[in-house]
């Protein structure tokens, strides 16, 4: 062997020595694209946030909301002198990135909502108490409101802004020209959505292609059922979802599943909106922000709502309705222009110039401006005001994983073929509460 | 390596005759200058794939057999292989996951893939407007995600889509819910996913195949052989260091496929990928570190076996000469 010539044995690496190199990494990288390390996303740099203002994180992307926050602080500097620094992210990743958001440098004030995907920062010691700032604007607020702002070690943290309640919308005209009337009780609801269906309307709206509108009919069939509290202890798992109570739920969906519009899993909430509108389906369980996908002014003074029927117990009691507000980073908690920002958005003064320019929503403090509410509006801010239990949709009042991982595929398999397995979501539901 | 093994390589395959080692040591031929030069041109690749790529790996698996909520270091808790029992046992979507990536390989492999190879050997032959038509089959290679999902919203929609316009089902109760429907909608990602993966083995085997001695093809029908006989026999062959690189292409197109079911409804109701699991449960609100990260521990592995398996009998078989 030694007269022939061994590539091997010279100092030099083998051109394919480097090429099987190169190319085992070349197939690592693009085979694992997706790992742990790579879910930091970078939030919004914050940008100086000085004595003399402060910044605001805004995941209110969307042109309405976008600008009615920006009337609420061009109003906060009009008033203070102190500038805001707004930094808008597109909604769905700003809630995407909130976890990196909160340990990077997020702003001193963001946009936020009520429930445990509050409490959870809270407990996390991310976010700044506010209690000072509650001394000033408490007067503003019900007890209602309060008690869904305060953390799980009783501090203040959330300053609530505006909130909308879940309801069947319907077209008036449409329900005027058949003779459908209201329901107030479940059985009502089914009969009328039977003779609906016999005149060839599909009765109730569904969209689920996005996964989470199906959790409000969840939610108030669950709380219809078995009482606002049982919601919320199913909620923060410490009620077993593998009990009667919750099969009851899903057992009496069932016999709504077949009135709801069974293209859901295809189309999204604004689909089945433009189906409400065109008088395809007869009413839609959606929240008050539906009305903002009818433009057209006839249609929008067409649209009208009831709550959701009663069932077993408590009534009409419940009323789902999310709070959307504002919180206090850690960081902004130092800042004493951003605990005046908050101070001003728990005021009617502030949530009135919010509402003049999205007013798709219910202002939350008490003698903010009532003068412009369309009867819709009015009706709507009635419904929360009576309603005895404020519920805020369950992927607000749970763990999110729980919603997004288990609940999401759970309900989508339930509205294709109506079974669940109350079991599988309990084992689910174990594991992932524990990881917390 | 005796001279007969030596002899049966072909001429062009063989290592160019060099000085011959001295036994017992080494020829020092490298200057210091050349060392240099070349630790920095190993190291530094090394480094970086090191850093980028096998300690975010390494962490990953040590994550999944954790539980952790991503917010405090301190919070981090073994779990043992708790996550792994979850995701095999607890997690609906886990198994369709694996069955939708299979399928994924299988319809590439065989449909996407020797579509590609048709369109590039039909525009291999300098028919006119060639140009033009690699352009429009390499479109869909290059756009984003956000065009795609347009893209192919147009084609499905229920109502008022192009597909069932043209099946006269839109409008009507019959209209078939392509991205909803769940027994559906694998197939209609799959055309997308084609789409795309077609226009890009096309460009490759189109390198390919301009490649190839135009000799070989010659001596061919000198011997007699017909187009297909030519392709298949002589061709196709040649080609090997690419069909190597579209195999591999293939595999790993297959199970990192995302983008397509992202789109459409980010991997639910029917369209579950291991990927999408694994970016569902790491990146956003319902982080679940330990779970994600078990998921991509088991994406990783699966990508390991073929691609391991193909390079080292590929890189294997060469050295051995």
């Amino acid at each position: 062997m030694p007269s022939k010539f061994d590539a091997s044995a010279t100092a030099l690496p083998s051109r394919r020595t480097i090429l099987k190199t190169v190319g085992v990494g070349a197939a690592g990288l693009a085979g694992i694209p997706f790992l742990a390390a790579c879910t930091g996303g970078s939030g919004p740099s914050a940008t100086g946030s000085a004595s003399s203002g402060l910044t605001f994180g805004s995941g209110a992307s969307d042109d309405v909301p976008k600008r009615a926050y920006q009337a609420v602080t061009d109003a906060f500097t009009a008033k203070t002198g102190k500038t805001v620094t707004t930094n808008v992210v597109p909604h769905n990743d700003f809630q995407n990135k909130i976890n990196s958001y909160l340990q990077g440098s997020p702003d001193d004030a963001f946009t936020w909502f009520a429930g445990y995907r509050m409490q959870y920062y809270a407990g996390k010691g991310l976010l700044a108490p506010i209690d000072d700032v509650w001394q000033t604007i408490g007067g503003n607020f019900s007890d209602a409101l309060k008690k869904a702002s305060t953390g799980p070690d009783g501090k203040m943290y959330f300053v609530p802004n505006y909130n909308y309640p879940w309801g069947f919308f319907y077209r008036k005209s449409l329900w005027a020209e058949k003779g459908y009337e209201v329901p107030a009780t479940f059985d009502a609801l089914k009969t009328l959505a039977t003779k609906m269906k016999a005149d060839g309307i599909i009765p109730i709206g569904f969209a689920d292609k996005d996964g989470w509108p199906a959790m409000g009919t969840f939610d108030y069939l669950n709380m219809r059922l078995n009482g606002y509290q049982f919601h919320v202890d199913l909620c923060a798992h410490k009620e077993s979802w593998d009990q009667q109570k919750v099969s009851t739920v899903f057992d009496t969906w069932k016999a709504l599943l077949p009135f709801q519009d069974p293209a859901a899993l295809g189309q999204t909430w604004q689909d089945a909106a433009k189906a409400l509108e065109a008088k395809k389906t007869g009413m839609y369980l959606l929240g008050s922000f539906v009305t903002q996908q009818f433009t057209d002014p006839t249609v929008l003074a067409d649209i009208d709502f009831f709550a959701f029927p009663e069932i077993a117990m408590e009534g009409r009691d419940a009323v789902e309705a999310p709070i959307d507000g504002l919180l206090l980073s850690k960081k902004g908690g130092d800042n004493k222009a951003a605990r005046d920002f908050l101070a001003f958005l728990g005021t009617p003064e502030a949530q009135d110039a919010y509402a003049k320019v999205d007013n798709s929503n219910i202002a939350t403090a008490n003698g903010a401006d009532t003068s412009k509410f369309t009867p819709l509006n009015k009706k709507c801010a009635d419904t929360i005001k009576n309603a005895k239990y404020i519920s805020q949709f369950f992927d607000r009042d749970a763990l999110p994983a729980m919603a997004n991982n288990v609940m999401i595929p759970a309900l989508q398999s339930f509205i294709k073929d109506g079974s669940v397995d109350v079991k599988n979501l309990e084992a689910q539901a174990k594991t992932l509460y524990a990881a917390q | 390596m005796s001279s007969t093994a030596q002899e049966l390589i072909p001429p062009e395959a063989r290592e160019p005759a060099r000085p011959r080692a001295i036994k017992g040591g080494r020829v020092r031929r490298l200057s210091g200058r050349d060392k240099l030069v070349l630790s920095l041109m190993v190291g530094i690749p090394t480094l970086i794939e090191l850093a980028l790529v096998w300690l975010p790996t390494l962490m990953s698996v040590g994550l999944s057999f954790t539980r952790w909520n991503g917010l405090d270091l301190a919070d981090i808790r073994p779990a043992g292989a708790e996550n792994y029992q979850f995701i095999s046992q607890d997690y609906p979507p886990f198994w369709p996951a694996v069955q939708h990536n299979m399928l994924w390989l299988l319809f590439l492999a065989l449909i996407a893939t020797p579509l590609g190879l048709l369109l590039a050997v039909l525009l291999d032959q300098n028919i006119r407007g060639s140009k033009i038509y690699q352009s429009i089959f390499f479109a869909p290679v290059m756009l984003s995600l956000a065009l795609i999902g347009i893209i192919w919203q147009l084609f499905y929609q229920r109502d008022n889509g192009l597909l069932n316009f043209l099946l006269g089902t839109a409008g009507t109760p019959n209209a078939v819910d392509w991205f909803g429907d769940s027994s559906v909608n694998i197939w209609a990602a799959l055309i997308a996913a084609t789409w795309r993966h077609a226009g890009y083995v096309m460009l490759l085997y189109l390198a390919g195949l301009k490649g190839v001695d135009p000799s070989l093809k010659e001596a061919a029908a000198i011997d007699g052989a017909n187009a297909v006989q030519t392709f298949f026999r002589v061709v196709f062959p040649a080609m090997r260091p690419i069909n190597i690189v579209i195999v591999v292409i293939t595999i790993i197109e297959s199970l990192r496929a995302f983008d397509v079911v992202y789109v459409i409804n980010r991997g639910t109701n029917g369209l579950e990928m291991l990927s999408a699991l694994v970016i569902q449960n790491l990146v956003g609100e319902g982080q679940v570190i330990g779970v994600g990260s078990a998921l991509a521990v088991v994406l990783l592995v699966i990508s390991l076996v073929p691609i391991v398996f193909y390079l080292s009998r590929t890189f294997g078989k060469e050295n051995q000469s």
